[in-house]
């Protein structure tokens, strides 16, 4: 064999890895609730203090954190936090018939939004005017949301569309577009624009990520060393949630031993936490964003034959589970998933002229030691997530995965 | 003179035994000095194996992606049915709490198996190309977990089944290490064996091998099928390691053909050794190691890796051919 003939069999190996590197690319889940857009300022250390802090925002989560909730008690989903309501009149609809109901969704590629449709779906069920529920599914891109909302805006059948934005700045114009044909609603993730009737969104990232910090901060000792696991940089939610818990533990007297990326895997959340353990000695406390690999990364405590320390996670059924049965000491802030009821019961108000808040902050409950049992419960499969608001909807538990 | 061409045939006997892996073992030598540098524990046995445990999953997939790709063709649905794997053991236990391991993992080995007779009954009776047949089974099997569980797999891993994946024999020698070490030496009696040789001819020049009496569309179908079972058992240590998860094998195929790539095994088939493509996952493994703790975080992590993958082919191929190079000179122009 001539050295060209080496060369022409080199070329293949880069055409495949760079497919391959293509493909892992694809194939790859965007990391919970978040904006995958945002990603274009990656700061390497992850513990710098992010770009993405507002100090005015933060103030303004922390403040809400505190209030009392308006509404119902007892239905998280149907309150608001110091609501600023708007009138619907305009959009009063007039004439018999059933409500028609569009809804462009960014996707349900993860967990979290999967468990956010189910109780969407139900929620739906409830209420017997609405005759139609169209959902569009976008598959977490960006262009085909924005082609699925111009087509339900431009559908004269849509009395009201819901939209749960993909990412925020290129769904915009499409939002904009749409809100000049019929009411929009927004919710989970917002757009820069509030031509929407309403927003629909929980207190948000910080309240989160402070909820986590504080308790590390109170059950901690002194120059405890905590390891800080987050999912991915540059997404703004995240992001909210890591700087908050920053701005507790500079605040304290702790020592953020490592900030360190897990990408959502749990294999490589285990080997991270087992190797700070072996380099630091000892994790006195672990701090997560968000709480899908939180049982991985107490199991890497397990296998190193330590006790595991104070820890954070999320109202996922498995972390739950391994909580109670392990007897950890834990806190679980949440981002719930019951927040997927209130777009619908908010474009019903609307449709009925009835005044609806124009950000309507719903809140967001955490899970701790206390109030652990009331969320728990046998028999859901281990990625589903407590807070949905679901377990008195029609077909729960078996619409959710779980058994009866 | 006379000294000279002896250290220079020693040299080129090394080299030669080595054959194309030569760049694997020295990287792996570097990264492994590097982790030994940065971390002064890393060697105590409990880490060092911890590490081995980590890797087994890489290595067992490499072995089984060699295999395929020495023959002159490419699985890329092995991330899938890791996925698959452990998603799959993940809703049997649900309807099945008490289901035995050892009938579960079998089922997993089994599926897996099909799943490979698939790709390469498809990529030789129906000649799809098999970069197009294993991205369709993985599309295929992505889609039907999804499907399947609607993203929420039910039911933990029992403790029994993830022995293997997170478990020790004799309390300090994980499993994963000798199923790791079984798996390796497997994979390399195969390659000694006369199978594995025609394996080899059948990726280094097709007709040759034909006229020459091996059944190529045979070959081909086993190592697809060996391929789709070392993903089962992949599945069934990193189900272990890290248990219920949709996402398990995310990535892996990638990095099963990045860790062969690495190893020097030529793609498009016909040279290159086994052993230095499972070289090429600890080497894989223990970059990942290096870069956590170097504290080489998030995006630049690939970059770091897209890097020296690209190099350490790069200077393997350029290595080789100079050596061609040579050999055709010392020959005195006799055709080799």
């Amino acid at each position: 064999m001539n050295p060209r003939t080496v060369r022409r069999r080199m070329l293949a190996p880069a055409a495949v890895l760079l497919s391959g590197a293509l493909l892992a690319a694809c194939s790859s889940d965007t990391p919970l609730d978040a904006p995958a857009a945002a990603s274009g300022s990656t700061d390497t250390d992850g513990d710098k203090p992010s770009e993405f802090f507002e100090r005015s925002e933060y103030k303004r989560q922390m403040a809400l954190a505190r209030e009392t909730p308006r509404g119902p008690a007892g239905k998280p989903w149907e309150q608001m936090l110091e609501p600023q309501m708007t009138s619907t009149a305009q959009y009063e609809k007039k004439g018999s018939g059933g409500v028609h109901l569009c809804f462009s969704n960014a996707g349900v590629f993860n967990p979290w939004r999967q468990v956010g449709l189910k109780t969407m779906k139900a929620e739906v069920k409830l209420h017997e005017n609405i005759s139609d529920f169209t959902v569009l599914d976008a598959q977490g891109k960006d262009d085909k949301q924005i082609s699925d909302i111009q087509e339900l805006a431009g559908n004269k059948d849509c009395d009201a569309l819901i939209v749960s934005p993909n990412t925020t700045a290129t769904l915009t114009p499409a939002v904009k577009e749409a809100c000049g044909k019929l009411p929009v609603i927004v919710f989970d993730r917002g757009v820069e624009t509030d031509c929407a009737v309403t927003f629909v969104n929980p207190i948000g990232g910080y309240g989160y990520g402070a909820v986590a910090a504080d308790f590390l901060v109170d059950e901690v000792e002194p120059k405890g060393k905590i390891l800080a696991l987050r999912i991915s940089p540059g997404v703004d939610v995240l992001e909210t949630r890591w700087s908050a818990a920053k701005l507790a533990f500079d605040r304290s007297r702790l020592d953020v031993a490592d900030v360190k990326f897990t990408d959502g895997d749990p294999a490589k959340t285990k080997s991270i936490v087992a190797d700070a353990i072996s380099r630091h000695g000892s994790i006195d406390g672990v701090w997560m964003d968000s709480g899908a690999t939180a049982v991985a990364a107490v199991e890497a405590f397990e296998d190193a034959g330590v006790d595991v320390p104070p820890i954070t996670g999320e109202d996922q059924q498995d972390f739950l589970e391994a909580w109670k049965e392990k007897k950890l000491t834990a806190i679980a802030p949440t981002y719930p998933t019951f927040q997927w009821r209130t777009p619908v019961i908010a474009a019903l108000r609307v449709l009925d002229g009835k005044p609806v808040p124009k950000e309507w902050k719903l809140p967001q409950p955490t899970v701790t030691q206390a109030n652990l049992d009331e969320y728990l419960r046998d028999d859901m499969p281990p990625l589903h997530y407590a807070m949905c608001g679901c377990r008195k909807l029609p077909g729960y538990p078996e619409d959710w995965g779980g058994k009866k | 003179m006379t000294t000279a061409t002896a250290t220079g045939a020693t040299y080129q006997r090394v080299v030669r035994s080595l054959g194309t892996g030569a760049p694997v073992y020295a990287l792996l030598a570097v990264l492994l000095v590097l982790l030994a540098v940065t971390d002064i524990g890393f060697y105590e046995p409990d880490r060092f194996l911890a590490f081995v445990k980590r890797a087994a999953p890489l290595v067992i997939l490499a072995a089984g992606q060699y295999l395929v790709i020495v023959c002159g063709e490419f699985d890329l649905s092995v991330g899938a049915i890791v996925t698959a794997g452990v998603v799959a053991a993940a809703e049997v236990y649900g309807s099945f709490p008490g289901a035995p391991w050892l009938l579960i993992t079998a089922g997993l080995l089994l599926a897996g198996a099909l799943a490979g007779l698939l790709n390469g009954l498809i990529t030789t009776w129906l000649r799809v190309p098999s970069f197009i047949t294993t991205l369709g089974m993985m599309l295929i099997l992505e889609g039907a977990v999804f499907y399947w569980t609607g993203g929420s797999p039910h039911g933990q891993l029992p403790q029994d089944f993830r022995q293997l994946g997170r478990g020790t024999a004799l309390g300090w020698l994980p499993w994963a290490v000798v199923a790791c070490l079984a798996a390796g030496a497997l994979a390399v009696l195969l390659m000694r064996s006369d199978f594995g040789r025609t394996l080899v001819a059948t990726g280094d020049s097709e007709r040759t091998a034909a006229l020459s009496g091996v059944r190529v569309h045979r070959a081909r179908v086993i190592a697809f099928v060996l391929s789709g079972v070392a993903a089962a058992l992949a599945a069934v240590l990193v189900g272990g390691f890290s248990g219920v998860s949709a996402q398990a094998g995310r990535g892996y195929e990638f990095e099963a053909i990045t860790a062969v790539v690495l190893g020097g095994v030529v793609l498009g088939g016909g040279r290159g050794s086994v052993v230095a493509a499972m070289a090429g996952a600890f080497s894989l493994q223990a970059l990942f190691t290096l870069l956590n703790l170097r504290g080489v975080s998030g995006a630049l992590e690939s970059t770091v890796q897209g890097v020296i993958v690209i190099a350490a082919v790069g200077i393997g191929a350029a290595d080789w051919s100079r050596l061609r190079r040579r050999r055709t000179h010392s020959s005195g122009g006799t055709p080799t």
